[in-house]
């Protein structure tokens, strides 16, 4: 869905997480949102009503559909988190876990 | 709980898009004691998106000059001393100032004198069948990627809609060497006629030359439609095909990877409604924006709104605007003599002015057709509850008189975005459904904590011995 150009693929650092147990490399600066696109991820959660596919829309904050998993805790805007090294990501199925 | 979670200061200003920065620059340089909260990790707001680190640096002219303008208002903000809080979440403020604010699943209480909420805008939603597919993402939040990670859309790249932000992310994209297969132009042809009378004063603004010029270069490379009164995405778990009509009733369709929407923005008023601030319909803007005095005061005395958040002005608008809410706070709290700030305020005032010309005929031109506002039959209006318009008329004929009562019948409003992208929706479908304006029908009553907040982040605020003592048993 989205590739980077060139010039952001000499720059930056690169950043190495786990999403759902998968090494992707991101890159210094991307939040986890661009990163996931970046990694050809379409979708990132799945709705707690309809159980149906949802990946970022507006990538500022406002529209909440961009919600993973981060190191343990449910539910946090991937739009809102930085990549950070060894940060471990799950996709969400569903509504958030209790205690997560 | 440890005093360390709470402070005071004089001026605390929320957002650091042009507003907020000019705000905490003019605050800080008067020598008020400043607090800028942001929630991204570097200042800039939506427009000025990673100014300071974009990976774009290397090829400057593809984002645009006014881009890069935000270079020189951080510069600015960090020298005035004002404090910068990044990747800090506001999510309530109090009639008396207090701002509650988490980060890092830590909550945090300040207490300030005065507060400029600077909480920009948000794109309208665009409730098309088939909108919540993966793939269907708005040109806001692709222009962000470009800006932050220097990321473009891959595939068959679609636009759809109308406004300004559609045709510069067009330009963007096509500078940065990223590639369009079609513009879907939804803008009604009639608005050519209402915005007319307008174009005098557009044609003195600078963003005339600006516009034709980005509209003929975007016009000569890509594919363009106009006048589409339909539009919908089509896919099982992605988007696969966009489909539209256009005016003289033919239906089409085209393969599409992204489809990138866009109808124009409106103010985010979650925290300053939530507050308490009094918010009334605007029918040019067709939103709710809120009731301020001349120094751009809310209805609440402590509590400032400043840039697109006090209604739409744009960027430009949008720093002068911060100034003047800066200067109006320090006179409020005795901070500085009317003679004093004179030459400021007026100045702040007539960039205000250069900057609002030709609003209006934006306003009109560009305002977007019912049927993109009003959805009908399965379209989801409600995201996060996924409830459909259909759903929502139903709901009405039962006797559902307002959106507070909807969220009763549906959970329409109720989930996590917390009616951000629902509100203008419902407002709008609750209002024809009886026969009324969204001035009569209103907006969901905001309440704060207007993000998420988790029980162990309210927890963990500071309390009083008296309050801890009101709470506990035995």
């Amino acid at each position: 869905m989205f590739r980077r150009l060139p010039e952001a693929l000499s720059g930056g650092r690169p950043v190495r997480l786990l999403v759902d147990g998968e090494p992707v490399e991101a890159r210094e600066g991307d939040s986890l949102a661009a990163a996931l696109l970046a990694s050809g991820r379409v979708a990132c959660r799945t709705t707690p009503v309809g159980g149906v596919p949802r990946a970022p829309y507006c990538m500022m904050g406002v529209c909440f559909e961009c919600l993973v998993s981060v190191d343990g805790m449910g539910s946090r805007q991937a739009c809102l988190v930085e990549v950070r090294e060894g940060m471990r990501v799950e996709t969400q199925r569903g509504a958030r876990e209790f205690g997560r | 709980m440890s005093a360390a979670a709470e402070e005071t200061c004089d001026i605390a200003v929320v957002g650091a898009g042009p507003a907020g920065l000019a705000a905490a620059a003019t605050a800080a340089r008067a020598g008020l004691s400043t607090v800028l909260l942001d929630e991204q990790a570097t200042p800039g707001g939506q427009v000025h998106r990673a100014v300071t680190r974009s990976p774009m640096a290397a090829r400057r002219a593809a984002l645009g000059d006014d881009y890069w303008k935000g270079e020189g208002l951080v510069a600015e903000c960090i020298a005035s001393g004002a404090r910068i809080e990044h990747g800090a979440s506001a999510w309530s403020v109090s009639r008396e100032g207090e701002v509650a604010w988490s980060r890092g699943g830590a909550a945090r209480l300040l207490r300030a004198r005065h507060v400029v909420v600077a909480t920009g805008a948000l794109e309208r939603p665009f409730p098309i069948p088939g909108w919540t597919l993966p793939g269907a993402m708005t040109a806001g939040a692709a222009q962000t990627l470009l800006k932050s990670s220097g990321m473009v859309g891959e595939g068959s790249v679609v636009l759809a809609g109308t406004g300004p932000l559609l045709w510069l992310l067009a330009a963007q994209y096509l500078e940065a060497g990223g590639a369009i297969a079609a513009i879907l132009d939804t803008t009604p042809r009639a608005n050519w006629r209402r915005a007319l009378p307008h174009a005098p004063s557009f044609l003195a603004s600078r963003y005339f030359a600006k516009g034709l010029g980005l509209m003929a270069k975007v016009r000569r490379r890509v594919r363009v439609v106009g006048g589409v009164t339909w539009l919908g995405a089509e896919g099982e778990d992605r988007v696969a095909r966009v489909a539209w009509r256009r005016g003289d009733g033919a239906v089409e369709s085209m393969d599409a990877d992204l489809l990138l929407l866009h109808q124009g923005v409106a103010p985010n008023i979650n925290l300053a409604a939530a507050a308490g601030c009094a918010h009334s319909w605007d029918e040019r803007q067709l939103c709710f924006r809120p009731e301020l005095d001349e120094w751009l005061v809310s209805s609440v005395d402590r509590i400032s709104i400043a840039g697109d958040g006090a209604g739409i002005g744009g960027a430009d608008a949008a720093a002068p605007r911060g100034r003047l809410a800066a200067l109006g706070a320090m006179l409020r709290l005795g901070a500085a003599a009317p003679g004093a700030i004179a030459a400021a305020s007026s100045e702040a005032r007539n960039d205000i002015h250069a900057a609002e010309r030709g609003r209006a005929f934006l306003d009109l031109l560009f305002r977007p057709a019912r049927q993109f506002r009003v959805p009908e039959g399965d379209t989801i209006a409600c995201r996060c509850e996924e409830v459909s318009a259909a759903r929502i008329l139903e709901a009405a004929r039962l006797g559902c008189p307002g959106p507070n009562q909807l969220k009763a019948y549906l959970r329409c409003g109720m989930g996590p975005c917390q009616g951000r992208l629902c509100g203008l929706t419902v407002s709008e479908l609750l209002a024809e459904a009886h026969g009324t304006s969204p001035a009569g029908i209103g907006h969901y009553r905001l309440r704060p904590p207007v993000k998420p907040v988790t029980l162990a982040e309210i927890a963990s605020m500071p309390k009083t011995e008296a309050a801890t003592r009101a709470v506990l048993r035995g």
